[in-house]
């Protein structure tokens, strides 16, 4: 029997748990949090697949592949987009809770960007009603979970690049342990946390998987693509589903008028939003005319999250909101199966990049590719465990990991991490957001390279061996760093602009030069970036 | 002018409550608690995650209540501290192992369900017990665990009552044999969970439902046995 090491347990992560299951593999899965406090919890609009005879699959693809602006892969995007009817019900018969139409059919809601209402929704907490009914399918299951593990590094052997497994802080004792297995699956989710309060992402949003990936030879792909989600809050960044949009909310400018197509695909709204804040001074989510009960019904989380954040009742007010970094394109490069460029190494979900949302991703896709790649990924990694199993190497990574761990104690902490981090997250959401250009990148690459010298000068002031939380933070800041060296990087190379990286200073889509994906990896340490079909 | 606050946090380390004094206003507790970590003691210890209340990670207790720090807005002079019925980890952080071992012994998922079409009405029977986010704050509220530590418990019997009353469910009468030890019997009903789930549950209602459909199944409540079934005893060694 193959065992199989699931690291992150969001929904990308619980899926693959059932599928390797399923398959005949131990399934173990090791998270930093409890699975339903993951990121899955917070999506909101829905899930796309064509369930119906006004929509076409063909049109769900075309849709996706638009989107993507030449980065989608078109073999993997009608996978999805076929996929997806069984991926819905599947989730049905699971239990998820979707809400239905008069006709007692699956709901649908349009998005951004699509041709057809096509999402399927549950409110708008598709997200944490999907997340939840994935969790207790596992607890059916009888998956073994070991939470409060936070993901150091991947055991690999160096001479077969062969993953073996991978050393975790056990954050509760401050011991420092290794599991090993046949296949090893990240499932960690993205890396919109490094924007700090100009993310609509969970704090645990910080890469550590991709991090710890291109430690452990793995190569990244167009990482420079980060989507803004158009309607955040303005003074908290918590997001603002764009079902309220497809329900026929309006954006308004400073002077209450409507400027943009509310339903365009979200970096050209989010682009729109930036310019007239820029112009009129603001931009507001206006959904009062839909009515308190269609409000209270379809958008009950959006109302209290305004009341909350902004003090304001959208039923009667309009919403103040701001673009704000939602969702990370780039990832872990895959190939077809789920597999990274490290043998025995798979990787799902926000922290991979299936090449299925290319240079924007359209809203109802992500959730949709968990499912559709983790039932994929999950059986693809029991099957190459049970083919491949993990020899017993000796390795030096625990050793390596728990001196680290013992070492980093002894930082001088003369520099303030925290301040630092604030920092990166305000020069990135300035510099390395929705509007780019080449001497603001490289002024945060340098900005980034001072960090990276400084790190020794920094660490944890909090010595407790037991539950550090100021420990882990400054281990997940040290992830971020060595991930926005490789997103400005791949920003600065990339001399055009395409979906959601925009470059003021080449406005253009130049696919003669650019057509391409953005890998990254690192050899002896240095960072390495090229353009590969 | 912004006003100084003072917020006392209830710590598992010497000195065992902390008064820390910030200048903040109209924010949520957990602004405040980031800005004391980030800014004045880096080893005051917390969960969070999401910050807009569905992740469910940061349930403490504010003057004896139970909030989720990321919507509560603090006051001058409150007091925070660990949820309750659970070891404490450090400071607000607490043992969360008690949500996998209740929901697994409850049997709380769904065993199969069908696919055909079910009305807006119909979904919506279930629509509120499924927003649950498992934050524990009705688990820290109720007083049955001071007598039966092995009580399934408010958040555990909702999410049973969820997939009982899932209309797709085929097979909801069996979950219904996995609640009668230490399940809904041993809830004495006095409502503590339903003021404080954030998500405006009623744990209570649900297992007063869930003692209903056990009644029609033919299932008895084991206290009412110990009470009148044995002779009337009345609990004294005398009879």
């Amino acid at each position: 029997m193959a065992k199989v090491l699931i690291i992150g347990s969001g929904g990308a992560g619980l899926v693959s748990a059932l599928s390797a299951h399923e398959s005949g593999a131990e399934v173990i899965i090791a998270s930093k949090t409890l699975p339903t406090r993951s990121q899955t919890s917070m999506a909101q609009g829905g899930m796309n697949a064509v369930l119906g005879e006004d929509d076409s699959i063909q049109n769900h693809i075309d849709d996706t592949f638009r989107s993507s602006a030449g980065l989608g892969d078109e073999a993997r995007i009608t996978f999805m987009c076929e996929k997806a009817p069984e991926a819905i019900r599947w989730c049905n018969a699971i239990g998820l809770p979707f809400s239905r139409n008069e006709s007692g059919e699956i709901a649908r809601r349009r998005l951004g960007g699509a041709s057809a209402p096509r999402a399927c929704y549950a409110q708008d907490y598709t997200g944490l009603k999907l997340l939840h009914t994935l969790y207790d399918q596992c607890l059916k299951a009888g998956i073994t979970f070991k939470n409060e593990r936070f993901l150091l590094n991947l055991i690999v052997d160096e001479e077969t690049n062969r993953v073996l497994g991978a050393t975790f802080l056990d954050i509760e004792s401050g011991d420092v342990e290794e599991i090993r297995a046949d296949a090893v699956i990240l499932s960690t989710g993205g890396y919109g946390g490094l924007y700090g309060k100009h993310s609509t992402n969970s704090v645990q949003a910080t890469g550590d998987g991709l991090a710890a990936a291109v430690r452990a030879g793995a190569k990244l792909a167009d990482m420079e693509f980060v989507q803004f989600h158009p309607t955040a809050l303005k003074n908290s960044s918590i997001l603002i589903s764009e079902s309220a949009r497809g329900a026929g909310g309006y954006l308004l400018n400073g002077n209450k008028e409507r400027f943009t197509d509310e339903l365009a695909s979200r970096d050209i709204v989010a682009r729109a939003i930036h310019d007239e804040i820029a112009s009129s001074g603001a931009v507001y989510l206006d959904i009062r005319h839909l009515g308190e009960k269609f409000i209270n019904h379809e958008l009950p989380q959006e109302r209290k999250l305004a009341q909350i954040y902004e003090g304001i009742d959208p039923v009667y007010e309009l919403i103040p909101i701001k673009p704000s970094a939602h969702y990370s394109m780039g990832g872990i490069e895959v190939d077809a199966h789920c597999m990274s460029s490290v043998s025995g190494l798979f990787a799902v979900g926000e922290c991979a990049n299936h090449k299925t949302h290319g240079a924007n991703r359209l809203g109802g896709n992500s959730l949709l590719e968990l499912v559709v790649f983790g039932l994929h990924c999950g059986a693809n990694a029991s099957e190459y465990g049970a083919k491949h199993p993990s020899p017993a190497l000796d390795n030096h990574q625990l050793a390596k990991d728990t001196n680290f761990v013992r070492g980093v104690m002894y930082f001088t902490n003369q520099i303030d991490f925290y301040q630092k981090q604030e920092m990166l997250a305000n020069i990135f959401y300035n510099n390395v957001g929705l509007i780019r250009d080449d001497m603001g990148l490289k002024a945060v690459l340098g900005a980034i390279r001072q960090m990276q010298r400084e790190l020794p000068f920094m660490g944890p002031r909090d010595k407790s061996k037991t539950c550090n939380t100021n420990l882990v933070e400054f281990i997940e800041f040290g992830n971020k760093i060595e991930l926005s060296e490789i997103i400005v990087v791949s920003a600065i190379s990339r001399v055009e602009s395409r979906g959601a990286h925009y470059r003021i200073d080449a406005p253009k889509r130049n696919d003669q030069m650019f057509g391409a994906h953005t890998i990254t990896w690192k050899e002896d340490g240095v960072l390495c970036a090229d353009f590969i079909q | 002018m912004v006003r100084l606050m003072e917020i006392n946090v209830v710590r598992s380390a010497e000195p065992t409550e902390q008064s820390y004094n910030v200048e903040l206003e109209n924010v949520t507790l957990l602004t405040v608690l980031n800005h004391i970590k980030t800014k004045i003691d880096p080893t005051l210890t917390y969960s969070h995650g999401c910050r807009s209340g569905v992740c469910g990670s940061c349930a403490v207790r504010v003057n004896g209540r139970e909030v989720l720090m990321c919507e509560y807005k603090p006051v001058n002079g409150d007091t925070v501290e660990p949820i309750r019925n659970t070891r404490v980890i450090r400071d607000l952080v607490v043992d969360s192992s008690s949500i996998e071992r209740f929901n697994a012994t409850a049997k709380a998922w769904s065993e199969d369900s069908l696919e055909g079409n079910i009305s807006d009405e119909e979904a919506h029977r279930i629509e509120t017990q499924s927003d649950c986010i498992l934050c524990a704050s009705c688990y820290s509220a109720c007083p049955v665990y001071a007598v039966n530590p092995d009580f399934i418990g408010p958040f555990a019997l909702t999410r049973v009552w969820r997939y009982v009353n899932d209309l797709r469910e085929t097979n909801s009468d069996a979950k219904i044999a996995a609640v009668q030890t230490n399940g809904i019997w041993d809830c004495t009903l006095c409502g503590e969970c339903v003021p404080v789930c954030p998500q405006n549950i009623a744990p209570k209602q649900d297992i007063t439902m869930l003692r209903m459909k056990s009644s029609m199944l033919g299932y008895q409540d084991p206290n009412a046995g110990v009470s009148f079934g044995g002779g009337l005893d009345f609990g004294s060694p005398m009879f």
